[in-house]
């Protein structure tokens, strides 16, 4: 009797625990709902920004300068990590190197992101002169998400059954075709579910952009990689800390609204996929 | 003839991707090792200039004064670490309550529902939640202690146990669901209830796991940036209480690395404090990693 109730009572605190999880999520996105949906209209969305004047203005180069990021950092840090995941599973036949390497990967997708920054500032930014721009920032957020996309790669492969690949090459298909044609179809789902939610946790990314190229105020649109640009994350920082209108905490929570449904659309999405796919999976 | 083309578009089409993909991680690997060698270079310069002593004992961090700057980072590092250890004081037990509900209580329906729940709270943008501090968890605070602002290190820690939640619970959750059902059955067999079960058998058997999932959480809460920047008050002064305000490692960096003139001493004392940060979660990721991996 006296063990039934102390069982009761640790489950009910796990329970609790779990859906105070819930709570947490809800509670976030009500409190910036609150404070920040009164600002949201057509103009906030649409505009350009206007520093003297925010109540006029909207955040909308802020919006594409994050967009520009996550593409630039998708078409980079896609590439190079599927491509490094390949070589680790389909072609390096040393066990060895290939456990040093994914210890470090997996290793270094625990260093802080300000560490990134620093890396960005220190090589892209001074070492290759891009200057704070587009290109140095896209380069520092693709470095930073390497590491994620490449462990997810490296699952979504392993995960892929021994005889797909014995029964291709027993058919007489080349190492090439058996990878092409039935490893990589069956992996791709995997690693881009992984990779939307490094993605999405990349536009959220605030330190590292700080120093390689986001600004507060731009007059135009960055028109080339080599300008700098407006994000989402550090639109919100600064509104949040540095900005003295009275207006600047409800138009930090607009901007942290938008970067936030922004960031869950993607994880969401990701989520969803992962869902749908796990389902059909017939192996 | 015919047949040497063949033959040579077939040898290319199966060595180029090779080569491709050979060379794609090659240049990964250059990039991720260049982080170290580039933090490595530039910060081991400071320690040479500073004086290692001075640089970790020192609490005295004033790199810009005009007379005579000093360079102590030890206000730093105990800001560092009072944040990480209030916030793993919160994560962890609520981290390791989820992660034991969802392996071991709760039905499939329940559990598909909650576990992307925990990954979306992991996709919250840090600056979100330190804007949220800024906005309601600071005045709480300061209304709770009664002080003139809620700008702390207990205010931080908060967040930042938000923050390292789903780390700790998706890492701990995955160590107890890898454990293998023998022995639940057996515990179960023998006449335990649930709880005995998980309590003498499930959770000893996922020790190396769970241990590791605080460390990992450790890694994020210490890495953590743009929280403990906004509410953590950034005060360099050496702190005597969790109420006092505090400027961690990182917020140092981002509040410092805009205004030093490049290749200066202070440039170089603020990459070696990234690589002290790097060290201490390099350190730490690879214990969890040996741990996670143990069998």
């Amino acid at each position: 009797m006296k063990n039934n109730l102390r069982e009761t009572i640790y489950f009910l605190i796990f329970k609790t625990s779990a859906f105070l999880g819930i709570f947490i999520l809800l509670l976030v996105l009500l409190l910036l709902f609150i404070s920040g949906y009164s600002v949201i209209d057509w103009t906030f969305l649409a505009s350009g920004w206007q520093h003297r004047d925010i109540a006029r203005g909207g955040i909308f180069p802020a919006i594409l300068g994050s967009i520009y990021l996550g593409i630039g950092v998708t078409l980079i840090s896609f590439s190079l990590g599927v491509g490094t995941a390949v070589f680790l599973t389909e072609y390096n036949k040393n066990n060895l190197t290939r456990r040093i390497f994914q210890l470090t990967i997996r290793n270094l997708a625990g260093v802080p992101s300000v560490v990134y920054g620093l890396f960005g500032l220190a090589v892209f930014v001074n070492f290759f002169s891009l200057g704070t721009s587009l290109l140095a920032a896209i380069l520092t957020l693709s470095i930073m998400t390497l590491p994620w996309i490449i462990t997810a790669s490296v699952e979504a492969l392993e995960s892929v059954p021994q005889k797909f690949r014995e029964s291709s090459l027993a058919l007489g298909a080349s190492h090439w075709q058996t990878i092409s044609k039935i490893i990589l179809p069956a992996a791709i789902p995997g690693s881009i579910t992984g990779g939307v939610i490094a993605i999405a946790r990349a536009l959220g990314e605030t330190a590292p952009i700080i120093f390689v190229g986001a600004t507060f105020y731009l007059s135009n649109l960055p028109s080339s990689l080599f300008d700098k640009f407006m994000a989402l994350p550090y639109h919100t920082f600064i509104l949040a800390t540095q900005h003295s209108s009275p207006l600047a905490t409800s138009y930090a929570a607009g901007t942290a609204l938008v970067l936030i449904l922004l960031t869950f659309l993607l994880s969401l999405g990701a989520i969803i996929l992962r869902y749908y796919y796990r389902k059909k999976k017939d192996w | 003839m015919t047949l040497g083309t063949d033959k040579l578009v077939q040898h290319l089409s199966e060595s180029l991707p090779r080569w491709l993909f050979a060379a794609t991680a090659a240049l990964t690997v250059i990039l991720l090792i260049s982080i170290f060698i580039f933090l490595f270079v530039t910060g081991i310069n400071a320690f040479g200039s500073i004086g290692l002593k001075e640089f970790f004992w020192g609490t005295d961090w004033n790199p810009a004064s005009f007379h005579t700057p000093s360079w102590g980072i030890f206000s730093l590092i105990l800001g560092s670490l009072m944040v990480s250890f209030i916030s793993l004081l919160i994560s962890v037990p609520f981290g390791l309550s989820i992660a034991i509900y969802l392996a071991e209580i709760a039905p499939p329906k329940t559990r598909e529902t909650l576990k992307p729940v925990i990954e979306m709270i992991a996709s919250i943008p840090s600056v979100v939640l330190g804007l949220l501090g800024l906005l309601f968890l600071a005045p709480i605070t300061a209304g709770l202690f009664g002080l003139s602002n809620g700008l702390n290190a207990f205010t931080a820690s908060i967040l930042v146990a938000v923050a390292s939640l789903p780390t700790i619970t998706s890492v701990s959750e995955d160590a107890l669901s890898s454990v293998t059902y023998k022995f639940r059955e057996a515990s179960l067999a023998l006449g335990a209830t649930k709880w005995v079960t998980i309590k003498k058998a499930v959770i000893p058997a996922a020790k190396s796991g769970l241990v590791a999932a605080i460390m990992l959480g450790l890694g994020r809460v210490i890495g953590e940036t743009m929280i403990v920047l906004m509410v953590a008050g950034n005060s360099r002064a050496l702190p005597s209480s969790f109420l006092d305000s505090v400027q961690p490692m990182t917020a140092t960096i981002a509040i410092e690395i805009k205004e030093v003139v490049i290749g200066t001493l202070h440039w170089q004392s603020l990459f070696a404090i990234g690589l002290v940060l790097f060290t201490i979660t390099f350190i730490v990721n690879f214990l969890a990693d040996l741990l996670i991996h143990k069998k």
